[in-house]
């Protein structure tokens, strides 16, 4: 798959890989930091209980994540996914990311969310602006998500 | 003419005091004509968040590097890079950055590859401006393109190629990795599995010295007498003898390499760039594992 490429993407990814991919090199950075201050504070709940949340050592800075799981409306494959991130200021370009990411994936279910691409973070056109290497702690992020809902949802 | 230089006592102990600046300087002189401030983060978004008044970015990842080759830009990419940021070849320029100046100090050296004259280094970097509540915006400059000259870049004074670290094998090196870099027991820095590596431990006879043990807790260089201490007396390293600082991409040894070059005054430092993503990866380097230097293998 290459950048740009939206057809094997839930709804709402797919519309933030057409948004970054309409814009020009500087414009995607703009549109990243967007993503960076746009990312939810982390929940109360959460703020007492730092340890609850899963580091992602792949990130080149301190980012910790947790995928809730809501079977209120289904169970398994049909359970709701929602994703709680916590990042520090200092580190907007991993904001950024895991921005998209709860944009992206939030409110989908479980089947949804396991059958996100891993590749996601090259499609958005980000390679030139951002570096390659850096693009990878996306890869991490999204990997640690699927885990989780795989075990949380038993899917 | 290169603006004044910061006569801050702490600094005039050092070898080479007109490479550093305070953010005391540096705030009192925002703005004069003939400096250049310049950011060079890890981070590529964190300029945009907010950074010095009048600061041009230069990442070192997407600008200083060649697009295709692993290698710098050369003289030519260089010298479009300076004009596009309004640096002249005799501007006096500042480079500071996040992550207790990483990545500012990697710019530096490139800059100094380049021979750009005066350059130097906000001590305490980008996190104690922001610690002590000073002027910060988000107004990015656009400064007036200035004629660069291109000049050829000189690889062979500061910098080191795995070629020459086989041969110098025996001689002075530094290791600025953590200590289970050093060791071998970990391939990736604990962040970075990106860069790991085939092999891990380090390269044969190297003098393990992790580049935090430079700074103090708000990211300023320690004391001449405590590098020294470090260095020196602890390391036995020869300030006379030729030395060599590499680490897993080159951007920590950068780090190194100020303190070993321009704070100590050691008379021929080298970066060695690949570092250990090179070494670690290379066929039949010889490698070293565990706390000690290791046996230097006979030529």
């Amino acid at each position: 798959m290459t950048a740009g490429a939206t057809a094997d993407l839930p709804d709402a990814l797919a519309t933030i890989v057409d948004d970054f991919n309409a814009l020009s090199q500087p414009d995607r950075l703009q549109l990243l930091l967007e993503f960076s201050q746009g990312l939810p504070d982390l929940p109360e709940r959460y703020a007492e209980h730092p340890e609850l949340l899963e580091p992602v050592p792949e990130c080149q800075s301190p980012i910790f994540l947790i995928a809730e799981i809501d079977d209120a409306a289904g169970v398994g494959e049909e359970s709701v996914v929602h994703l709680i991130f916590s990042a520090p200021a200092e580190a907007p370009t991993t904001r950024g990311f895991a921005g998209i990411l709860q944009e992206g994936l939030d409110g989908l279910t479980a089947a949804e969310v396991l059958a996100v691409p891993g590749d996601i973070s090259d499609r958005l056109g980000l390679a030139q602006a951002v570096s390659p290497l850096r693009l990878r702690g996306m890869g991490g992020m999204l990997g640690r998500i699927q885990r989780q809902v795989r075990e949380k949802s038993a899917a | 003419m290169p603006l004044p230089y910061d006569d801050n006592p702490k600094f005039a102990a050092y070898a080479n005091p007109e490479r550093l600046v305070s953010t005391a300087w540096l705030a009192e002189h925002l703005g004069s004509d003939g400096l250049v401030v310049v950011e060079s983060d890890e981070d590529v978004l964190l300029y945009e968040t907010g950074h010095i008044p009048g600061a041009v970015k230069v990442d070192w990842h997407t600008e200083l590097n060649d697009p295709v080759t692993r290698d710098y830009v050369d003289g030519a990419g260089f010298a479009q890079l300076m004009s596009a940021k309004g640096i002249a070849r005799t501007d006096t320029v500042v480079i500071y950055g996040d992550k207790n100046n990483w990545w500012a100090a990697y710019a530096l050296w490139v800059f100094a590859l380049f021979g750009h004259e005066d350059v130097r280094l906000l001590d305490g970097g980008r996190a104690l401006w922001v610690a002590e509540g000073r002027e910060f915006t988000t107004e990015a400059p656009t400064p007036a393109p200035t004629e660069y000259p291109v000049v050829e870049r000189d690889d062979t004074t500061l910098r080191a190629f795995k070629e020459d670290v086989v041969a110098f094998l025996g001689g002075q090196l530094v290791d600025v990795r953590s200590l289970p870099e050093y060791t071998g027991e970990r391939t990736h820095m604990p962040d970075y599995p990106e860069e790991g590596t085939v092999r891990g431990g380090h390269i044969p006879g190297a003098q393990s010295v992790p580049w935090a043990r430079a700074a103090n807790e708000d990211g300023t260089f320690r004391s001449r007498g405590e590098l020294e201490e470090i260095y020196r007396q602890e390391k036995g390293l020869d300030a006379e003898e030729p030395v060599i600082a590499y680490c897993r991409i080159g951007e920590r040894s950068s780090h190194t390499w100020f303190v070993l070059e321009h704070l100590l005054g050691f008379e021929d430092v080298k970066n060695y760039d690949g570092s250990w993503t090179e070494w670690g990866n290379s066929v039949r380097v010889p490698i070293a594992v565990g706390s000690e230097p290791g046996e230097v293998p006979s030529r």
